[in-house]
C-alpha cells in the first residue's frame, strides 16, 4: 500500500511548504489606487520590477484587435523625459534585463536588475505610465515590426494557426475568440489615434499592480513607490465589461489545410470555468479538481496521456493537455496532439474520449492522486528558485481580479480534492456540446 | 528629466558588489574519474544535479541522430523498472528528471527535494538509471519512430530548415555540419545495438562532468557523488573533435519555402569556449548585436527601418569553433533590402570596430547584469557544467567581469578582423523564390 506512505509524506511537504511562504509577502495600495506587492528573495542582490495594466486582448473589440499589443510596443518608443529609444538604453547600460508581454487579460512591463535598481525601473515606469508621446512616425515604423512579429509566430507557424482558428471558432461571444497579437488586417488598418485612446482609457494607477520581487526591504520599497507614483491622479478607470461567453449547444468542428504543413495535429477543447466563475451555482472545488484532472492526463512523467497513447497503444506522437484556472474569463481545457505514424486524427480524437470516458466512470486512484499532489507541492517549492516566475504568478492574478494570496493557498485547495470530486468534473463538463475540434491538415492553401 | 540622466551617469559602481554574490565552487574528481563541481545553495530545500557527457551529436560518426535517441532511451526505464513502473516512481518523488543533447555534449538532469525521504529515492532512480539503463528494443523502436515524425515538423519551420542548411554549410564535413535531430534516411537506419554501443563508450566516468547545487554541504555532495558515479564504468575520454576548416569562398543558398517570411542566416566558424579572443569577441558582438533591445543591428534592422521583429547576431562558442550567426526574418518582398543592411552593418563592423561609447555601454551592460547570470539556482547549475564541460578556470564567475572591463576598441576590431572575413560567409535564406528569379 504503497500510497499511504506517499500520504504521510505529503502532509509533512505541505508543512515544509506553509512554513516556507508566511509573511514574505507584502502588499500596499496607494492614494491613487495603485496596488503595490512586495516580495522578498535575498539569496542574490538582484530585484526584478513588473508593472502590470489591466488591458488585453480580451479588452478589445472588433475593428481594433491587438491594439493593446501595439502600445506595449509603443511604450518603448518615448516619452515627454525619455527620447525614442532611450528607455532601453538607460535600462541596458546598467545591466538590466527587460521587456514586455501582453496576454488576453493583461499588459505587463518588466526590468530584472542590481536591487538597487528598483528605484529607477520606478522612475522610468511612472514616467510612461502618463507621459507617453505616440508619435506618428515611430508608430509607423513599429506597425511594421508587429505584422512581422504576427508572420513569424501565426502565420508561417502551422500549429499556431491552427490554435488561432481554434479559439477563433471555440469562442462566439467571449473576447477570447480574439488572437492577442490582433487580426492582420487590423493591424495594417490601426492608427496612432485608436493607441493614444487605448493609452488614456487604460494606463492609470488605478488600473495597474506594481510587483516587485528580490532582494529589498518592504518599507523602502514602498516609500520609493509613494515618491514615484504617488504624485499621479487616480483615473477613475472603468473596468472592462464581463462579455461572456454564451452556451455552446454543440461540438463544432474545423479543417485548417495548408502547404506548409508536413504533419498533422489535432486540438479538441471543452468549455470549462475558472476561478473567476465561482458563485453560489459554481462550488470552488469544481476548479481545483479540474486542475488536478489536468495534472492527472498531463501532469509528471506518469501523466496518463502519454502512459497510454504515446506508450501504450501508439497512437500519439505526442499529446498533452492544458488547462488554466486563473483568466479573466472563463475558457477551455483543450488537448493538443500528434499522431504517430499509420495514425489519423480520427484515431487520436477517438483515444482521447476514450480516455475522457474512463474519467468519467472511475474515479483516479488514491496512488495517482497523492502522486499528483505531491508533485504540484514540489513545484511549489521548486517555483522559489526564479523571482521572475514568482512575480509572475502574483501580478497574473492580480490583474484577473483574483488575489495574490490564492498562490499560498493553492497547495492546500488543491490537497482537499477527492478522486469523485475528478470524475464529477470530467462528466460535467468534457462533454460533446461544449466541444470545439480543430484538425490541421496538409493540403492546398497558403 | 534630471534625475533620469543622474542615475544614467552613476554608471557601474555595483561591480564591486557583485563579488559577494559570486558563489564558492568546489571541485573534486571522484574515485573512477568524474569531475565534480559544486556551489551550497541552501536557501530553498531544493538540489540540482547534472550529469554532462561528451555524448552529443559530434560524436554521431555516420549515424546523424544517434546521440538524440541514445540521451532520450535514458529516460525509458532503468533495471527492474520498465519505463511506465520507472515514471511512476519518479513522479511519487516529486523529482523532475530530464535528458537531451546537443552537437557538444548530452545530459542528465535532476532537480528534487532535498528533504531525504524525497530526495533518497529520486537519487535511486537517478543512480540506476546511470548503473543500469534499460535501452530496450521496444522503447528504442517507439523513440525511432517519434523522432522521424520531428524531423518531418521541422520542414514546417523556415527557421529550422535555415539553422540545419546553415551548419551544414558552414561545417561541410566536420561533424557539426549534421542536426543533433540527424535526417530522415540515418534515423531510419539506427538500430538498438548501436545505441548500445554508443552509451556504452561515451556514457563513462571519464568522460563525466557532474554538476551540483543545493541545499547540501559539502561532505553530502562528495558522498552523493561518489555514489552517482560509482555506477558509471570508468571508461575513457574521447578524442576532441578535429579541427574546423575556415571557408575558403562565400556560399549562397536560397532554399524554396512557402512561408510569408524570409529567413536569413549570415555567418561561419566563429570561436570556441576558452577562446583567447574569448572577450573581445563577446564585447564586441554585444554592440554588433548581442544585447536584446540594444544594438547595431536592432537599432538598424528593426527600429529604423521596421524589417524584422527580431534580429540578432551571436557567437556560439563549442568544444570545436562554434558558429558566428546573425539572423532575422522578414516578409519576402523586401528580403533583400534586409539582407544588404545586415550584411553591410556586418562588415562596417569589422572595419571600423565599434565606437567607444556603444563599447562603454556594453561593458557596463554586461558587468552590470553579470548577477543575473548567477541569481537562481538553475543558473549556477548551468554555469557549473559550461565551466566543468570546457574546462574553463574555476575562477571564471570571479575573473569575467574583469576581464569585460579590459576589453578595449582596438582588441575588438582586432579580434573581430583576425576572425571574420565578410567575403568569405555562408548566407542561407529560406522563403518563397521570387518569381523574377530574384
Amino acid at each position: 500500500m504503497r500510497y499511504i506512505d506517499s500520504l504521510s509524506a505529503l502532509v509533512l511537504l505541505v508543512a515544509t511548504f506553509q512554513a516556507m511562504a508566511a509573511d514574505r509577502t507584502h502588499e500596499s495600495l496607494l492614494d491613487n489606487g495603485l496596488k503595490l506587492i512586495v516580495q522578498e528573495d535575498h539569496r542574490a542582490p538582484v530585484a526584478v520590477v513588473q508593472i502590470w495594466y489591466k488591458v488585453g486582448s480580451s479588452s478589445e473589440y472588433d475593428g481594433i484587435t491587438g491594439v493593446s499589443h501595439a502600445l506595449e510596443h509603443m511604450m518603448f518608443k518615448g516619452t515627454k523625459n525619455v527620447p525614442p529609444g532611450k528607455f532601453s538604453e538607460i535600462v541596458a547600460a546598467k545591466g538590466g534585463n527587460e521587456n514586455a508581454f501582453t496576454s488576453t487579460d493583461y499588459t505587463a512591463y518588466f526590468q530584472t536588475w542590481a536591487a538597487e535598481n528598483v528605484a529607477l525601473s520606478f522612475e522610468l515606469e511612472a514616467d510612461r505610465m502618463r507621459n507617453l508621446l505616440l508619435l506618428e512616425e515611430e508608430f509607423k515604423n513599429e506597425i511594421r515590426v508587429v505584422l512581422e512579429e504576427r508572420r513569424l509566430r501565426t502565420d508561417d507557424n502551422p500549429q499556431a494557426l491552427l490554435g488561432e482558428t481554434a479559439r477563433a471558432v471555440a469562442y462566439q461571444t467571449s473576447p477570447y475568440r480574439q488572437p492577442v497579437v490582433g487580426w492582420a488586417a487590423d493591424l495594417q488598418a490601426m492608427e496612432i489615434g485608436d493607441l493614444s485612446a487605448w493609452y488614456k482609457r487604460w494606463y492609470a494607477p488605478d488600473n495597474a499592480t506594481l510587483v516587485v520581487v528580490g532582494d529589498v526591504e518592504p518599507k523602502a520599497i514602498k516609500a520609493l513607490a509613494i515618491k514615484h507614483f504617488g504624485a499621479i491622479a487616480r483615473q477613475n478607470v472603468k473596468p472592462m465589461r464581463k462579455r461572456p461567453e454564451v452556451v455552446q449547444q454543440g461540438t463544432k468542428t474545423v479543417t485548417v489545410t495548408s502547404k506548409k504543413t508536413h504533419v498533422p495535429h489535432l486540438y479538441m477543447g471543452y468549455k470549462t470555468p475558472v476561478l473567476n466563475d465561482v458563485s453560489s451555482d459554481l462550488p470552488e472545488w469544481e476548479i481545483y479538481a479540474l486542475d488536478v484532472l489536468m495534472e492527472i492526463l498531463d501532469g509528471g512523467p506518469s501523466a496518463r496521456l502519454s502512459r497510454r497513447l504515446v506508450r501504450e497503444k501508439r497512437i500519439a506522437a505526442d499529446v498533452g493537455a492544458d488547462y488554466s484556472s486563473t483568466s479573466r474569463l472563463s475558457g477551455l481545457f483543450s488537448f493538443h496532439a500528434t499522431p504517430a505514424a499509420e495514425h489519423s486524427l480520427e484515431d487520436l480524437e477517438e483515444a482521447i474520449i476514450d480516455e475522457i470516458a474512463i474519467l468519467q466512470k472511475e474515479p483516479p486512484t488514491q496512488a495517482e492522486l497523492a502522486r499528483i499532489k505531491t508533485q504540484v507541492v514540489a513545484d511549489r517549492i521548486y517555483q522559489r528558485d526564479s523571482m521572475f516566475y514568482q512575480g509572475l504568478i502574483i501580478g497574473t492574478l492580480e490583474s484577473v481580479g483574483l488575489d495574490w494570496r490564492l498562490n499560498d493557498e493553492y497547495v492546500e485547495n488543491i490537497n482537499r480534492v477527492t478522486p469523485v470530486q475528478v470524475r464529477d468534473v470530467a462528466s460535467k463538463y468534457l462533454i460533446p456540446a461544449s466541444l470545439t475540434i480543430a484538425k490541421l491538415l496538409p493540403g492546398a492553401g497558403e | 528629466m534630471k534625475t533620469i540622466k543622474l542615475l544614467v551617469c552613476a554608471v557601474a559602481i555595483s561591480f564591486i558588489q557583485v563579488a559577494q554574490a559570486i558563489p564558492q565552487i568546489e571541485h573534486w574528481v571522484t574515485e573512477n574519474g568524474a569531475r565534480v563541481f559544486f556551489v551550497a545553495a541552501p536557501e530553498i530545500p531544493i538540489v540540482d544535479i547534472r550529469f554532462v557527457f561528451s555524448a552529443g551529436s559530434s560524436r554521431d560518426a555516420s549515424k546523424p541522430g544517434l546521440a538524440n535517441i541514445v540521451s532520450q532511451l535514458v529516460k525509458e526505464g532503468a533495471g527492474d523498472l520498465d519505463t511506465n513502473e520507472f515514471n511512476e516512481q519518479l513522479a511519487q518523488t516529486g523529482a523532475i528528471f530530464s535528458t537531451g543533447a546537443l552537437r557538444d555534449m548530452a545530459w542528465i538532469s535532476l532537480r528534487s527535494l532535498s528533504e531525504e525521504q524525497y530526495l533518497e529515492p529520486a537519487l535511486g532512480l537517478l543512480q540506476s538509471v546511470l548503473s543500469r539503463p534499460r535501452f530496450d528494443n521496444d522503447a528504442f523502436e517507439r523513440r525511432r519512430a517519434t523522432a522521424l515524425i520531428s524531423i518531418k515538423r521541422d520542414k514546417q519551420s523556415p527557421g529550422s530548415i535555415a539553422s540545419k542548411a546553415f551548419y551544414k554549410a558552414v561545417y561541410g564535413d566536420h561533424p557539426y555540419a549534421v542536426s543533433p535531430s540527424g535526417t530522415q534516411a540515418s534515423v531510419a537506419s539506427l538500430n538498438i545495438d548501436e545505441t548500445v554501443v554508443f552509451r556504452e563508450r561515451y556514457y563513462v566516468a571519464n568522460n563525466a562532468t557532474l554538476a551540483i547545487v543545493g541545499a547540501l554541504n559539502k561532505a553530502q555532495a562528495q558522498a552523493l557523488a561518489a555514489r552517482l558515479s560509482a555506477g558509471l564504468k570508468p571508461g575513457e575520454k574521447p578524442a576532441d573533435l578535429k579541427t574546423v576548416s575556415q571557408l575558403v569562398a562565400p556560399i549562397e543558398q536560397r532554399i524554396d519555402h512557402p512561408s510569408i517570411q524570409s529567413h536569413v542566416r549570415i555567418g561561419q566558424p566563429g570561436m570556441r569556449r576558452g577562446d583567447p579572443d574569448y572577450f573581445p569577441l563577446l564585447v564586441g558582438n554585444h554592440v554588433l548585436g548581442g544585447s536584446g533591445l540594444v544594438s547595431i543591428l536592432f537599432d538598424e534592422v528593426r527600429e529604423k527601418r521596421g524589417l524584422s521583429y527580431s534580429v540578432s547576431s551571436h557567437f556560439s562558442p563549442m568544444a570545436a569553433l562554434g558558429p558566428f550567426t546573425a539572423s532575422l526574418q522578414t516578409d519576402g518582398s523586401q528580403v533583400d533590402e534586409a539582407i544588404s543592411v545586415l550584411r553591410n552593418e556586418i562588415r562596417k563592423f569589422i572595419d571600423d570596430g565599434p565606437k567607444v561609447d556603444a563599447l562603454e555601454a556594453a561593458k557596463q551592460n554586461l558587468i552590470g547584469g553579470f548577477p543575473l547570470r548567477i541569481s537562481s539556482n538553475s543558473k549556477t547549475v548551468e554555469y557549473l557544467t559550461m565551466i566543468g564541460f570546457y574546462n574553463l578556470p574555476l575562477d571564471y564567475l570571479k575573473t569575467f567581469s574583469t576581464h569585460v572591463e579590459a576589453v578595449s576598441v582596438d582588441d575588438v576590431r582586432s579580434a573581430f578582423t583576425r576572425r571574420l572575413d565578410p567575403d568569405k560567409m555562408v548566407l542561407v535564406v529560406v522563403g518563397k523564390k521570387n518569381s523574377d528569379g530574384g
